[in-house]
């Protein structure tokens, strides 16, 4: 926060353009070594080029000064529920840019990038066996693209069997906004189940929605309430019996890994977020990766591509039953010698299609390769449970001054209610902002919508008791605060480098780039 | 409860138990009442942890199972494309503030990166000669698919016509994209490009799938007199050289992001690049930064128009993504900048310079020659004496990574690319080669 602080209070603001000063440049290139060649004709050419001209030094600390406005997992505990800010470990980076991985090319043939397809096949094998659903496919680069290639797969599985009359998609009314957006762009109605008062599935209402026109049920599990449902085998029997495919979203199964696997609940598709269960940096905001896992009788469906192991090659290293390390040979593919061929990229024969233009999100996907060996089955095992742990202990050192949502035990996150704080004059906006002058990021706001006030907390496995205690003694001195001195809330942050922004005139006066005017 | 120590988890077995007793149970199964008892703690057939030093030396290992180019001389393209990165945008990108923050929910504790977007926006504007710009897409086949989305809501029409010289790998995104929307797709003729009267947009590739370049412009008249939206999808390193999107009256302007600073790391993580006129903004897709000010006047930026996003307006979204792609976008940003207006411009030619003498000392071999006619930029095809595949197996001995097999298209057509990491030397080994290899038989 110190930093952050000083920062401030000298802080230049401008833009790369408005720091522009004719002649200067951050780099220089070596000059063309080939024979002149004839320029096309002018009328296919560019006039000007308006692009910033800044010295290397000048470069480096601009981005570097911006960098320092952000809270990140690497400054700040960065509870944000429903978004699994675990740290982010810093071999994972270091892997992905070995030359071997950075710079080999989408196109080269699968004979020359075998360890890149031995990655993605181990990582197939891997979140095939995490979640019990074992046809995979890595091609989808987010959650949400997951989400809408496990809809295109249901589709298509419908239609195989000419039961191409189930276009709707049931949806709890706690879901995350992309469910229904995928579901939309996949082409389905979208039908909305209520949640009961336990903030389950109102399973006599989806008994009432299920029938011939179900083609999919999509499920967040846990729920974004933070809990597992109670009724979950009973539900996916429902939509089963009326001849439907049940879709779980993945995003919360940290709380899951070793501890049940989703395909087992009877759930025929599901789609991971690499970048939350499996450690891959947020980055601000993407990259992410969000593989999809189906039953083995929808893998013929998967989006292209899926890596195939050919018979004849080695145990795979993501095996409890190989040893670790490795046995093959790795000096043979130098010096262009014939290559063992092993894995390559395959088109499943009824697939949905490409999705994307290569073959996924390459490095994410080796850096959750890396994490889940660094992590072994039982630390997977271990993550869930102080994920688990970690929630319930704050919501059970919270729960006296801040209204639980569902008051019962929760999974990896709990869901707040700011309700009482609201009643007294503060919001759960509110909170939220003051808890940034503590050094601490907002959690999940207003989300899930059925919940009033939500304040949704996620802290992860990563975080140490005495960072769940700060955390839950500054909540219960904010709470005082409303009392004390409540413009201490309304006014909240006080510290950092802006204050609350006027986002309505944002969203009424577009000013989306730089102008020259200033 | 396991009793697994990991460098990644701190809660000792003691802190455990304390947590457990503060929460009222006795271990940790109580936690989890709702979970069936029989489905619990399945076997997982997945190894033991494994120390860093073990994995850092396996996954080496691993990584050297690769053909890397750069150990070999590379000359493939055709989509994604080898661009010498400064140090300056490696020491950027990873800065933890930027690398593990989310996306920018709290503008207060994000500033940094909202910015970076702001940058971001503003210099594909600079560079594409369009109004305004997302934060980002996924990469640049899904950007050009949602642009065809996009032209379809903005003109109600539900057929899209993609010119033949667009890359059919791109197509087969646009239709994994709308084929459940009831979305047509027609693809038409580029000499000749007969767009049927209810087209919601004319869609180009520049440079197209052959690396020759398309007249924009011409396009666009083509697009606009039936009232259809153009949509071109371009290479970025193209635009430090030729006639810009916005100079030939293109609507919705996306490109592959990768160029622009980007490891080709086997074909991710990308960015797409969306741009569009200013009319069309309330269509766009995607995260979008806009400039406002705080409580005290001061100037800070927003995530904004947030109305027309999946989280508040759900299956009624222009779109259902929801990530910019910031980590990349700060990638192509930091990039954009370090390079700046004149390295913007000296790739370019420097790019263009070294193909073309590639091109022209190839043609000169017997043998072979360039089939398709036309300006190029730093991708053309060459029609090969021997199989693409064959050719290439050859190459490889001689440590170069050859062309990407278009036969689809052209029989024995390898579409080769030259950029300014291609040095001389490597161009002239590759001429060699080809010379060679193509006399054997």
């Amino acid at each position: 926060m110190t930093a952050q602080t000083t920062i401030a209070g000298a802080l230049d603001r401008r833009l790369l353009m408005d720091r522009s000063v004719p002649g200067r440049v951050a780099l220089t290139l070596p000059a063309s070594d080939v024979p002149l060649q004839a320029a096309p004709s002018a009328d296919l050419l560019r006039k000007g080029l308006d692009l910033p001209e800044i010295s290397q030094l000048d470069m480096v600390r601009y981005f570097t000064n911006l960098s320092q406005l952000n809270f990140s997992i690497d400054t700040n505990f960065y509870p944000l529920g429903s978004c699994t800010m675990k740290y982010n470990p810093k071999i994972n980076d270091e892997v992905a840019s070995l030359p071997g991985f950075r710079d080999i090319h989408p196109n080269q043939p699968d004979e020359q990038v075998q360890g890149a397809l031995r990655v993605m096949f181990e990582l197939q094998h891997a979140l095939g066996e995490i979640t019990g659903l074992p046809g995979v496919s890595l091609a989808p680069l987010a959650g949400a693209q997951g989400e809408y290639a496990g809809l295109l797969i249901a589709r298509a599985y419908h239609e195989s069997r000419g039961d191409s009359a189930r276009t709707v998609a049931i949806i709890p009314d706690s879901a995350h906004g992309t469910n229904p957006a995928s579901a939309a762009m996949a082409g389905l109605e979208v039908v909305t189940v209520p949640s009961n008062a336990q903030g389950g599935v109102d399973v006599d209402a989806l008994r009432k929605l299920a029938d011939n026109r179900t083609a999919v049920f999509m499920l967040t599990l846990p729920s974004t309430l933070g809990l597992f449902e109670m009724n979950i085998l009973e539900i996916t029997k429902i939509i089963h019996d009326a001849g439907g495919l049940v879709y779980a979203d993945g995003a919360n199964l940290n709380a899951l890994l070793g501890i049940v696997k989703i395909g087992e609940l009877g759930f025929d598709i599901c789609h991971s977020n690499l970048h939350k269960t499996f450690s891959t940096p947020h980055g601000g905001g993407g990259p992410g990766a969000g593989p999809v896992m189906v039953a083995a009788r929808l893998a013929e469906f998967l989006p292209e591509p899926v890596v195939v192991r050919e018979p004849a090659a080695a145990k795979s290293s993501l095996s409890a039953t190989s040893h670790h390390g490795d046995a093959e040979p790795v000096e043979a593919h130098h010096g262009a010698k014939p290559y063992a061929f092993a894995y390559r990229l395959s088109r499943p024969p009824k697939s949905t299609g490409k999705i994307s233009g290569f073959h996924g999100s390459f490095s994410i996907l080796v850096r959750a390769y890396t994490y889940i060996r660094s992590m072994g089955r039982d630390g997977l095992r271990s993550a869930a449970e102080n994920a688990i742990i970690n929630a319930n202990y704050i919501q059970a050192g919270l729960k006296d001054k801040y209204a639980l949502a569902v008051d019962r035990y929760c999974m990896h996150e709990t869901v707040l209610s700011a309700k009482r704080q609201h009643a007294r004059g503060a919001a759960a906006l509110d909170v939220a902002k003051r808890l940034l002058d503590y050094g601490i990021h907002a959690p999940t706001m207003y989300f899930p919508m059925i919940v009033e006030q939500a304040l949704m907390v996620e802290p992860t496995e990563s975080e140490s008791k005495e960072t769940l205690d700060n955390f839950i003694q500054v909540m219960r001195q904010i709470d005082d605060e409303i009392d004390r001195d409540p413009a201490l809330l309304h006014d909240a942050p006080h510290d950092l480098p802006v204050s609350r922004m006027d986002e309505a005139t944002a969203a009424r006066k577009p000013y989306l780039r730089w102008q020259k005017s200033g | 409860m396991t009793t697994v120590n990991h460098p990644y988890i701190p809660s000792t077995d003691s802190e455990r138990a304390e947590m457990l007793r503060a929460i009222g149970v006795r271990a940790f199964a109580d936690l989890i009442p709702d979970i069936p008892r029989e489905k619990r703690f399945p076997k997982l057939d997945l190894p033991e942890a494994e120390p860093e030093p073990v994995v850092a030396a396996a996954m080496a290992a691993i990584a050297r199972q690769n053909v890397t180019p750069g150990e070999y001389a590379c000359f493939l393209g055709a989509g994604a494309y080898r661009h010498y990165i400064s140090a300056v945008c490696k020491a950027i990108v990873s800065r933890g503030e930027f690398l593990t923050a989310y996306t920018p929910y709290q503008p207060e504790a994000a500033q940094g990166s909202l910015q970076v977007a702001f940058e971001f926006q503003t210099m594909w504007c600079l560079l594409s000669e369009m109004e305004v710009a997302n934060a980002g897409m996924y990469d640049g086949p899904t950007a050009f698919a949602e642009a065809a989305l996009m032209a379809c809501r903005l003109t109600q029409r539900q057929t899209v016509a993609v010119l033949d010289t667009v890359d059919e790998r791109f197509v087969e995104v646009i239709r994994s994209y709308s084929s459940h929307k009831g979305i047509k797709i027609k693809i038409v003729d580029s000499h000749n490009p007969a767009l049927p009267a209810d087209a919601a947009a004319l869609m180009v590739q520049n440079p197209n799938v052959y690396g020759a370049i398309e007249d924009l412009a011409a396009h666009s008249k083509t697009a606009h007199a039936v009232g259809a939206l153009a949509v071109a999808h371009v290479n970025p390193t193209s635009l430090g050289m030729f006639k810009t999107p916005g100079e030939s009256d293109i609507d919705i302007c996306t490109a592959e992001g990768q160029p622009l600073g980007v490891p080709v790391s086997y074909g991710g993580s990308y960015v797409g690049l969306f741009s569009c006129k200013q009319a069309h903004i309330r269509q766009m897709p995607g995260r979008i930064v806009g400039r406002t000010t705080d409580t005290k006047g001061r100037t800070g930026y927003v995530l904004t128009l947030q109305t027309r996003e999946q989280h508040i307006r759900r299956e009624r979204a222009t779109s259902n993504i929801c990530t910019s792609t910031q980590l990349i976008g700060l990638m192509v940003t930091a990039y954009m900048a370090t390079m700046g207006k004149s390295g913007i411009r000296q790739v370019a030619e420097l790019c263009y310079q070294k193909a073309h003498y590639a091109a022209v000392e190839i043609a000169r071999l017997p043998g072979y020659s360039l089939p398709v006619k036309g300006v190029y930029f730093h991708e053309f095809v060459v029609k090969c004496p021997r199989p693409v595949a064959e050719t290439n197996r050859e190459l490889l001995k001689r440590g170069i990574i050859g062309g990407y097999d278009l036969t689809r298209r052209i029989p024995n057509g390898m579409l080769l690319c030259v950029t300014e990491t291609n040095t001389r030397q490597e161009i002239d080994a590759l001429i060699a080669a080809l010379r060679e290899i193509g006399g054997a038989r």
